[in-house]
């Protein structure tokens, strides 16, 4: 196991810190907001991370949580006036009971087969989404969802204290993916990924550690997606479309699988990408498909794996 | 109590009749092998101990427990351990890494998501005793896609040893190697403890008549042949399958 020594860890992470303390005073609202928007993709790509990367599952339906999530928080707090403690919590436990449900039956497949069952449950929850005029406004959305209330008379309106709401919760599920990464759960899951015939002859129910790991996934999905939606203060079938299921398997696979960090990297670039070249042309979604060519052609492990490359040749044979 | 029956086990793959019939019991702490000519249904019968596939009618009975039915993980906590006849590895993971899931398989703990790996020193220091013990600490930090042939070989024998398997299924674990990984990998199946049951599929016939209490010759899908070492060395129908007619 490639370790990195925990002081240079240490480090990075007061690095980090620091720079995540200063942005909001540094940068201009509309980057902040950039900023923001990039975390919670950072959070929904190491999510999706976690089935592909360290379990072996690849979906191409993961928008579905994020998606539900949204939903369901800005219904709640629309239609009901749920303040941010209930409506957040009511996303959260929509996406990790649709993926323990959805669970259920994609587990049975494994593979390519994965793959499009996810993408089916993906897009049966799109339709819901865009026919149910009177619930979800069909595919007008939910304009005007309020930012998070913390309590009575403090909403988080102005842009840099969503920042810091939005960086804690994103901080504290990116140390939570990584530590359930490297625990003893976590190294069952590279397993599974590496062999499923394996693992079961040594006694792992490993039917148990991929419905977990789908949930745990959902889960971490459906944050992202309740914070997105507190951040565009919008919901539309767009943010449970298959193009974005596939924007973020592309994040993960462009940052590197299995590595928590790449994805996250991954969806940093690609929102910087998608906010530069969309301000010059409306064909943003070829240039995504260019974006992947390449990678697939010269960085088939992402970037942390062409920088792991790199590093080796560097060192010598 | 016999460690292993095999009760009248038959596999129908669509049509083909893999296995016809096939009944034999083991005694605890034996060294039984099996051979037989290629598609024999050597490791279709395997696979039906393991729980890789369902029997089509028979049953199989682990220490006086039916096991027919039980799902293979099931079966490997209830003390069956397998390797396989196609190296079947963690390959991007390290040889450390790989006997470490090998000794939690165990533990109640392997599903923990509060515990860090890195921490759980003991099971490192068990998996460093086993390779030391095996000559194979220098290789501990390898990806198990990057050591060699032989090596993997030895490294698929010790996950599947590192539980203390009461039952020990091994296919071929000879083939494919050289004459000096042969010498060492019959080693260490010597050197298994002498109350664990051994059932070993092999293609080599000086290595499996000099490892055997028993042998069981399979052909065509029946079991044809069973007995000592001596026995089957005098049968006239495994002679016959061997070395052809008259």
């Amino acid at each position: 196991m490639k370790t990195t020594s925990p002081a240079r860890m240490a480090l990075f992470l007061a690095v980090a810190a620091a720079l995540a303390l200063i942005l909001p005073y540094v940068l201009t609202p509309y980057y902040l907001g950039l900023v923001v928007k990039m975390m919670i993709f950072a959070l929904f790509a190491m999510s999706l991370d976690l089935l592909i990367g360290f379990t072996g599952m690849a979906s191409l339906g993961h928008a579905a949580y994020f998606g539900l999530s949204a939903y369901v928080t800005g219904l709640t707090a629309l239609t009901l006036g749920w303040n941010v403690w209930l409506a957040l919590p009511a996303g959260l436990m929509a996406s990790a009971v649709a993926a323990g449900l959805f669970g259920l039956l994609a587990l049975r497949t494994r593979g390519s087969y994965f793959l499009m069952i996810t993408l089916a449950l993906s897009q049966l929850m799109w339709g819901i989404a865009f026919g149910w005029r009177s619930l979800t406004g069909g595919d007008d959305g939910l304009p005007d969802v309020p930012r998070p209330r913390l309590w009575q008379g403090y909403s988080l309106t102005d842009g840099v204290s969503f920042y810091f709401f939005a960086f804690g919760l994103i901080a504290l599920s990116g140390w939570l993916l990584y530590r359930i990464t490297a625990s003893p759960f976590g190294q069952c899951l590279r397993g599974i990924r590496e062999s499923e015939t394996r693992m079961l002859a040594l006694g792992y129910d490993i039917w148990r550690y991929k419905f977990t790991a789908f949930v745990l996934g959902g889960l971490f999905a459906g944050l992202a997606g309740s914070l997105y939606v507190y951040y565009n203060r919008f919901v539309s079938p767009d943010y449970i479309h298959v193009a974005r299921s596939a924007e973020v398997l592309l994040m993960v696979i462009l940052g590197g699988a299995g590595t928590l960090i790449g994805p996250a990297v991954g969806a940093a670039i690609i929102v910087a990408l998608e906010n530069v070249i969309s301000a010059y042309t409306e064909r943003w979604v070829m240039l995504l498909g260019f974006v992947y060519v390449i990678v697939a052609l010269f960085a088939p492990n992402g970037l942390t794996g062409l920088i792991e490359s790199l590093r080796k040749k560097r060192a010598g044979p | 109590m016999s460690a292993l029956v095999i009760d009248s086990v038959s596999k129908n793959f669509g049509g083909v009749q893999a296995l016809t019939d096939v009944s034999f019991s083991i005694a605890p702490g034996e060294r039984r092998l099996i051979i037989g000519p290629n598609g024999a249904g050597k490791t279709t019968l395997f696979n039906m101990l393991s729980g890789a596939f369902p029997v089509s009618s028979g049953q199989v009975t682990l220490f006086g427990r039916d096991i027919t039915n039980a799902p293979p993980n099931l079966r490997a906590n209830l003390g069956l351990a397998r390797t396989f006849q196609i190296t079947n590895l963690f390959p991007n993971l390290t040889v450390m890494e790989n006997l470490i899931l090998a000794l939690q398989a165990q533990h109640e703990h392997a599903f923990s998501m509060f515990r860090l790996m890195r921490k759980e020193s003991a099971l490192f220091d068990r998996a460093q005793a086993l390779l030391s013990q095996w000559g194979l600490s220098d290789i501990a930090g390898a990806r198990a896609r990057e050591i060699s042939y032989g090596q993997q070989r030895q490294v698929d024998l010790i996950l599947a040893m590192a539980g203390a398997p009461k039952v020990l299924l091994l296919d071929e674990p000879t083939a494919g190697l050289s004459a000096a990984e042969v010498v060492r990998v019959v080693g260490m199946i010597g050197d298994l403890p002498a109350d664990m049951t051994v059932l070993m599929i092999e293609h080599d016939m000086d290595v499996a008549f000099d490892i055997a209490d028993r042998i069981a010759v399979l052909h065509q899908g029946c079991l044809i042949a069973e007995g000592t070492p001596d026995e089957i060395r005098g049968h006239p129908q495994v002679t016959e399958i061997y070395l052809g007619a008259d």
